[in-house]
């Protein structure tokens, strides 16, 4: 059935994972508690004068806007960060033709010197003739495999629920977004969705180690193994046979369309939630609605030797680039992540008392928020909002 | 191997039927003639004048609820009679099938209404809702979602259409182990397929009233698979010039539709397999659960109606089902059968009963049982 091209792609494929499924293995085979893994895993980026060296791509969209806003921030605050500024775009008109690719692997190398980043989200193009998404290949490059998004309801912003606390973890790095697709005769197109156990077991490893190092109770994981029975069964059944390692913590599984459900009515039964690719895409901004947007959802994605943190509900904002309204919350909580990731709590935690401070007045909003504030008179309150607590 | 010989059968009935059409000059008549014939149901009436329908009790609650829906249909008068069958599945050549005299009767009516069926557990089945719509080639699965107004939730006023692919993508069953540790799971997209429900969700937004039909892609990751239904789509719209056609990432929909579903309101929303799967039920959160909500599962030559829920089997038996996530779906069965007017009676007087919170179910904070319910509404009409 299967054209020979698309044979060898498949073989391709099955190679691929297996390379890596023995560092992998590797990884997966530590014997250590769960708590010493994670320690172990936490790398120590070196300081330069002592200062941390972080790489920051403000992406495409609103990036540029959040981006200076961050930066604004954390240098009133002192904070001990030299940023490594690094201009790449998804969009086909932003750069001369061949320095898009360039300035991609300009950012990876920075960020594989760094081990740190801090990231806007890049712009990917329909089109078929279109590059392939650089957020997914970057992911890809750095095997950053851990994507978190923090999903809680932020003091004083009103949404329609209460009560939200969950954390998403997604699988970043195979699953739908393998990019594996080919056309067996025109007119029919497969699309692979691949699943491995190497890679599901150290998404459910993170999963738990996450849970118990930030004191969380319960993590369930979604699949969909009723219909694809082999891919998000191996994925359902690798969770619930580590799971047994983790007799503290409560775990169950669901169904992803009854977890989306359950997301828009019940989402307080929901603490830690790990999961394949493309599920996570759907509840982070299932999940992102609920507590009030794509602007104050903060996010990161984790790997062995790198951490790019970025917004956890990856939206371009296109439609109100350079239009200074949109919402920093979401980079900037993510960036008092990095900084808590660095061992900053000081800073991180002097930063995000004012961020939410200001939003709790409630005076000074940007539009998503139902305010009519600016980015920049925002910034600007958070500032004041700082000088203030001093 | 032996799953991807199973599409090669549809493959080539699909090259087979798809040749008389590029043979003959596409005229817009000849298109029409086309569009006209998806999905459109061809019943009979009997000597008595009635529209025969077979049903499908289902299992737990569903022979509680299938009661209700007959008690309020012979008080509505409608021109239905019912011819009861059971599926229960039996192994035909080491697969799972439906008795042959559910399938003729299926067939000879050419609609059903089906209450839930437990999916029965244990390795190599295959669940029997996949199987009828296997059988029947029921390729659109379409789900309205309207707020009730007796019901609170956070959301107010939601009146939703979605329609899902419902043979292929994600779904098409096509999966294998590579090496130990290694899977692959297929999402099959063709343009027969895409084309197909797409022709069908436009002709369903005019005869809705909707003037506005968008299409739930994730082309941007998925550029083949979702580009093709993505192409198809524009291609579809051109048929339909009345019809305001765009198209929107998935991302973008579920964070829209969770933050606001009001938009939503003026458009049928159309997307592969499991994307719909997935913002079907999550709509359904929106208004309540599937209690609530209806389904239809369309196809060329029958259409299915049923109850999307699960069978309740803690419940089974006690007289406290509601009924209303079936009776809707007949609704929907009778506007399909072009039985408007009942429909709308109907409908209306389960609407009030709903509204008015007298009459609820347990399930709505009530405590009505089943025929206090069912009385409820037959009173209303």
């Amino acid at each position: 059935m299967l054209s020979r091209n698309s044979a060898q792609r498949l073989l391709r494929a099955a190679a691929q994972p297996s390379q890596r499924l023995n560092i992998a293995r590797g990884f997966a085979s530590v014997q250590d508690t769960p708590a010493q893994s994670l320690q172990a895993d936490i790398f120590k980026p070196t300081k330069y004068g002592g200062k941390y060296t972080v790489t920051l791509i403000p992406g495409d969209g609103i990036g540029a806007e959040v981006a200076e806003s961050v930066k604004t921030i954390f240098k009133a605050d002192n904070v001990p960060v030299t940023w490594e500024q690094i201009e790449v775009s998804g969009l086909s008109d932003a750069t001369p033709t061949g320095r898009t690719e360039e300035a991609f692997a300009d950012a990876v190398a920075s960020l594989k010197r760094n081990k740190l980043g801090l990231k806007g989200i890049l712009h990917t193009p329909i089109s078929r003739s279109g590059h392939q998404s650089f957020n997914v290949a970057m992911r890809q490059e750095l095997d950053i495999y851990a994507s978190i998004s923090l999903i809680k309801n932020i003091p004083g912003l009103k949404t329609r629920h209460d009560g939200i606390d969950l954390a998403i973890i997604r699988e970043n790095t195979e699953g739908e977004y393998s990019g594996l697709e080919h056309q067996s005769v025109p007119g029919v197109v497969e699309s692979l969705k691949i699943i491995t156990r190497a890679k599901s077991e150290r998404i459910a490893k993170f999963a738990f180690s996450f849970a118990l190092a930030n004191h969380r109770k319960k993590v369930t994981c979604i699949h969909k193994a009723n219909i694809m029975k082999l891919a998000d069964g191996l994925f359902r059944n690798t969770f619930q046979s580590l799971s047994k390692q983790y007799p503290m913590l409560e775990c169950n599984d669901m169904i992803v369309d009854n977890a989306s459900m359950q997301c828009v009515s019940k989402p307080q039964q929901f603490d830690v939630m790990v999961m394949p690719n493309l599920y996570g895409g759907i509840l982070s901004n299932i999940a992102a609605a609920l507590v009030g947007g794509p602007g104050v959802v903060p996010g990161c994605n984790m790997g062995r030797d790198v951490a790019v943190f970025e917004p956890g509900c990856r939206h371009v904002g296109l439609d109100i680039k350079g239009k200074d309204q949109a919402n920093p919350t979401a980079l900037l909580l993510s960036g008092t992540m990095l900084l808590r990731h660095l061992g900053l709590d000081d800073h991180a935690n002097r930063i995000s008392n004012a961020v939410y401070s200001v939003i709790a007045e409630g005076k000074i909003r940007t539009p998503d928020m139902g305010g009519n504030a600016t980015t920049h008179e925002f910034t600007r309150a958070i500032l004041t909002s700082m000088e203030n607590s001093l | 191997m032996f799953a991807l010989r199973a599409i090669a059968v549809p493959a080539q009935r699909q090259a087979f039927r798809a040749a008389p059409r590029a043979a003959v000059t596409l005229s817009l008549q000849n298109q029409r003639l086309y569009s006209e014939k998806v999905a459109k149901y061809e019943g009979k009436k009997d000597v008595k004048g009635n529209y025969t329908v077979s049903l499908i009790e289902g299992d737990g609650i569903g022979p509680e609820i299938a009661v209700a829906v007959k008690d309020i249909f012979a008080a509505a008068k409608t021109p239905i009679s019912w011819e009861p069958i059971n599926v229960d599945p039996i192994l035909k050549d080491g697969k799972t099938a439906i008795p042959d005299d559910a399938i003729e009767s299926i067939k000879r009516n050419k609609i059903a209404l089906k209450g839930p069926l437990a999916t029965p557990i244990g390795k190599g089945h295959v669940s029997l809702n996949l199987t009828l719509r296997r059988t029947f080639n029921l390729f659109a699965n379409l789900r309205p979602c309207r707020s009730v107004a007796g019901y609170k939730t956070p959301y107010d006023n939601v009146d939703t259409v979605l329609i899902r692919e419902n043979t292929e993508g994600e779904y098409s069953g096509i999966e294998h182990v590579v090496v130990d540790g290694v899977v692959q799971s297929i999402k099959l997209i063709t343009r027969e397929a895409s084309e197909r429900v797409l022709r069908f969700a436009f002709q369903h937004a005019r005869s809705i009233g909707r003037k506005k039909v968008r299409v739930v892609h994730k082309a941007t990751i998925m550029k083949m698979s979702d580009g093709l239904f993505l192409q198809c789509a524009h291609n579809i719209a051109k048929e339909f010039p009345d019809i305001e056609f765009d198209a929107e990432l998935l991302d973008n929909t579920c964070l829209k539709m969770t933050t606001d579903p009001i938009p939503y309101n003026d458009k049928v929303l159309v997307m592969p397999n499991l994307y719909g799967d997935i913002l079907s039920d999550m709509c359904a959160g929106l208004i309540g659960g599937l209690g609530l909500t209806p389904s239809g599962n369309i196809g060329d030559e029958c259409s299915i109606f049923e109850a999307v829920h699960g069978s309740a089997p803690d419940i089974a038996g006690k007289g406290l089902a509601n009924p209303t996530a079936l009776l809707l779906s007949s609704m929907m069965m009778l506007r399909h059968m072009s039985l408007n007017e009942y429909a709308d009676r109907i409908e209306k007087a389960a609407f009030a009963t709903l509204a008015e919170g007298k009459a609820l179910t347990g399930d709505l904070g009530g405590k009505a049982s089943t025929k206090q319910f069912t009385d409820a509404i037959i009173e209303k009409l």
